[in-house]
């Protein structure tokens, strides 16, 4: 029972983890209807800017939010500077520009600081009071930053007007241009708004796994896994679908297939969610008419 | 200028290829203007080019208050700003979207909040159907229903210009009366003056004061509804009835 | 074609045939196996372009048919003895039959959904070929190393024998070309049409009578039976495989070559496998990172500049030179 109960609580731990990368998934796909398969690797490189201004001696918080700014910043650019000359593109076009996107992120992590893994702290001392049986500190404290973000996130969605724009811009922007959209920009928002909550994604991963260029292939996968689960619209879906993979990595790995196959865990999510319940456990089915 | 709008030696281009050629046409203020043809004869570019969706060249000046406008050249959204709400073709209704969130983005470029609540209560009042379906997604409204609904969410602009694009297209006839009694209705009560497109020319000969008919990309005859309406060979040359 | 273009295409042919033909025996064993594996490089990529680039269904993933083509290929060579040009029908077959059933599910998919599937499928093949359970078949995390095939008949030439790596060579070149003889006709028919027509327009082609499941799936079959095949070629080329050799990365890599080599163009896929080929290695020079860097800059520009390949923007070149010279 402990053994069990061991595993669901490592699983939720790292489906914290998962999930928010899901969420910063769900926030592309909210703005842009693209999947943006260099989420990893840019949450990457921002924890790598992160972990060179703590080594320059700031301050863990000054450096995080100092990074999430950057990040926000960054992704902001990268849309505005090389996706959009591309985006009436057709998707494949667009599915290469953010593989070549993952391959220049990974490639910049390498050569601006090398391959060598580097320890980096988290902001949770161990001995802190909310240290648990079953939770560290540094597990609880990423939840509570997790949910932070994700609450800050829904209440932009649903109650103020940019929020509404996003969506609408994603999803017709022939329309919003109609009714006073700046659709470029609210593209542009929405890589913003994702590359900074990669950044924190990645810097909460960080001190769990070590950081070197390749710290989030494999979560990137779960990541995908936990954002369709939960419908890749519906942002609190995003982060229940993290925890779910979790768990189930966690549970199906000890109990019924061994530790070797998990990412295989993954991928059985991913294509039986697509086939079975495409729109997620709590995703709204679209309707189109042809 | 006493007009709401006017536009001269307007051509517009998809691309390289010319679809209008150097038109002239205004609009006046508080009545509904039309543009009549057939399938390809540059309507639905006049609106796009109105709204500067599409590169054109020439003249378009709109005087809604704040003094003569220069609109070629501007930015879609300025253009909105300027009080130009456009109901494309095809209803263009946010699909995914709450019917009630598709009227808060027909706002989306005003501040006073206050006032959209009202007119969203307005739009429901107008519109029974809609108000019964506020939270449901747009994509599962009836095509007449996603056609008020499209107008209405013009409507929350409060527009000093309202354009239309086919309103009638795809619609049971019984229900593109009861839009075109609507549209009426909205003229007279609210002063919106209006650029409708249509192919059903007598429908909107009977709702319009002045009418413009183009044939592939130029003004070919233009004057009064009423005029154009009675005149049996114009009718009969121009519009096969 | 005019007269004297069809002269040109006929002297052309004869050159490249010359040069395909002469070449391996006027440089070293080494290159004549790069050049090997660039053919197999091309059938991959051509594999991928029938689904990806005819049919328009993504795949991120193709690394997984030609990891399962080389592993069926080293299978039946090393526990069964099965000479080496057998396993490739072999590995076809097996390719098109698991291609065919990842078409099912592929079927309710399109754009992002498919390319992320796909992916999903390419990051877990490599921990499924390392599974202990299959150890036995599969040679786990060491892979399997196989006897290299030596050529069945004595030859020189220009003072160079008939090595192994030429042989082989000569061999992947004849199954190569009847690879792509095999797509073309398969590709410029009714066939090629359906898929087309199902990539651009797929509600039409339903109304059209095209049973788009069917067609779809079979397509996917076909796309990784041609890649699987290719895989199969590789392994008896390198003479190994091991779980490591088919990451995530060799299906970025055969997307690239894709690209490079023009969605939807057949002769493209030969510029795509000479790529792939080659670029690591001069990139490699540069610095360790330096290959995914310059693979991920590349590939946003060609998005840019020559979203048609190579192919689309040789097609352009030409119709510049003949518009200028008629003009």
């Amino acid at each position: 029972m402990e053994a069990l109960l061991y595993q669901v609580s490592s699983g939720l731990a790292n489906g914290i983890i998962y999930g928010s990368v899901a969420l910063a998934l769900v926030m592309i796909y909210q703005a842009t209807h693209h999947i943006n398969f260099a989420q990893g690797e840019m949450a990457t490189f921002s924890t790598f800017i992160a972990w060179a201004l703590i080594q320059a001696g700031w301050s863990y918080w000054a450096a995080f939010f100092f990074t999430v700014a950057v990040s926000f910043a960054g992704g902001l650019l990268v849309q505005r500077i090389v996706l959009r000359p591309i985006e009436k593109a057709p998707v494949l076009t667009n599915v290469i520009v953010f593989i070549g996107l993952l391959l220049i992120f990974n490639a910049l992590s390498g050569m601006l600081f090398d391959h060598t893994i580097k320890a980096f702290d988290s902001p949770f001392a161990k001995d802190a009071w909310f240290d648990t049986k079953y939770f560290s500190s540094h597990q609880v404290g990423s939840a509570g930053v997790l949910l932070v973000v994700l609450f800050a996130l829904f209440a932009f969605f649903k109650y103020t007007s940019v929020g509404l724009a996003m969506r609408a811009a994603a999803q017709n922007p022939d329309s919003a241009m109609l009714v006073g959209i700046r659709v470029s920009w609210m593209l542009g928002l929405g890589w913003g708004l994702a590359a900074a909550i990669g950044a924190v994604a990645g810097m909460m991963v960080a001190p769990i796994v070590f950081l070197d260029p390749n710290m989030m292939a494999g979560i990137l996968l779960y990541g995908f896994a936990g954002a369709l689960l939960g419908g890749i619209d519906n942002p609190l879906g995003a982060v229940f679908g993290g925890l779910v993979v979790g768990v189930l990595e966690n549970l199906l790995g000890a109990y019924v297939i061994g530790t070797e196959l998990k990412l295989t865990v993954a991928l059985v999510l991913i294509v039986g969610t697509l086939t079975l319940r495409p729109d997620g456990l709590f995703g709204k089915k679209v309707v189109t008419r042809v | 200028m006493a007009n709401l709008f006017e536009a001269k030696k307007l051509s517009a281009f998809y691309g390289a290829t010319q679809v209008l050629f150097d038109i002239d046409f205004d609009i006046e203020a508080g009545k509904i203007t039309t543009i009549l043809g057939a399938n390809g004869a540059g309507k639905t570019t006049t609106l796009r080019a109105l709204c500067q969706i599409v590169r054109t060249t020439g003249s378009m000046t709109l005087n809604a208050g704040a003094g003569e406008v220069q609109l070629v050249g501007m930015s879609t959204d300025a253009i909105v700003r300027m009080g130009v709400a456009h109901v494309p073709d095809g209803r263009g209704t946010f699909t995914a979207l709450s019917v009630e969130d598709n009227l808060k983005l027909g706002a989306y470029v005003r501040t006073d909040k206050a006032e959209v609540a009202r007119d969203i209560d307005k739009a429901y009042a107008r519109f029974p159907q809609l108000a019964e379906r506020r939270n449901q997604q747009a994509g599962t409204l009836s095509g007449g229903e996603q056609q008020m609904l499209a107008i209405s969410r013009a409507l929350m602009l409060r527009p000093k210009l309202l354009l239309l694009d086919e309103p009638s297209f795809g619609l049971a006839p019984m229900i593109v009366a009861e839009i075109f009694r609507i549209m009426r209705s909205i003229n007279a009560e609210d002063g919106v003056s209006m650029l409708l497109v249509e192919q059903n020319a007598s429908l909107a000969l009977n709702l319009a004061h002045h009418a413009y008919l183009l044939e592939t990309g130029t003004v070919a005859l233009s004057g009064p509804a009423e005029q154009i309406k009675n005149d049996e060979s114009v009718r009969r040359a121009y519009l096969g009835y | 074609m005019k007269p004297l273009d069809r002269k040109w295409v006929w002297i052309g042919s004869l050159l490249l045939l010359a040069v395909l033909l002469v070449l391996p025996f006027l440089v070293k064993n080494y290159r004549v196996f790069q050049f090997n594996l660039v053919l197999v490089y091309a059938v991959a990529i051509l594999g991928l372009n029938i689904l990806t680039g005819f049919n328009g269904q993504f795949s991120l993933g193709h690394g997984a048919f030609y990891a399962f083509g080389a592993y069926t290929a080293a299978i039946l060579m090393s526990k069964y003895g099965v000479p080496y040009w057998a396993t490739l029908p072999a590995a076809f077959v097996v390719c098109f039959v698991f291609g065919f059933l990842v078409g099912f599910p592929a079927l309710r998919l399109a754009g992002h959904f498919l390319a992320l599937a796909t992916f999903a499928l390419a990051l877990a093949v490599p921990q499924l070929l390392k599974y202990k359970k299959i150890e036995g078949f599969t040679g786990g995390v060491q892979g399997l190393v196989l006897d290299k095939p030596q050529p069945p008949f004595e030859f020189r030439f220009l003072d160079q024998p008939l090595s192994s790596d030429r042989w082989l060579y000569f061999f992947t070149l004849m199954v190569a070309a009847l690879m792509f003889l095999l797509a073309w006709n398969l590709l410029r028919g009714r066939v090629g049409r359906a898929l087309v027509a199902i990539r651009d327009h797929p509600i039409a082609a339903t109304a059209m009578g095209i049973n788009l499941p069917m067609f779809k799936s079979l397509t996917f079959g076909t796309s990784a039976g041609f890649t699987g095949l290719a895989g199969a070629l590789g392994a008896i080329a390198v003479a190994f495989v091991s779980p490591d050799s088919f990451t995530v990365q060799l299906s970025i890599f055969l997307l690239v070559g894709l690209v490079v080599g023009g969605l939807a163009s057949i002769p493209g896929a030969i510029f795509g496998g000479i790529f792939i080929q080659y670029v690591p290695n001069i990139a490699d020079e540069l610095s360790k990172s330096a290959p995914a860097a310059i693979y991920g800059v590349l590939l946003i520009a060609m998005m840019y500049l020559m979203p048609s390949g190579v192919m689309g923007g040789l097609h352009r070149l030409w119709a510049r030179l003949r518009a200028n010279s008629t003009g």
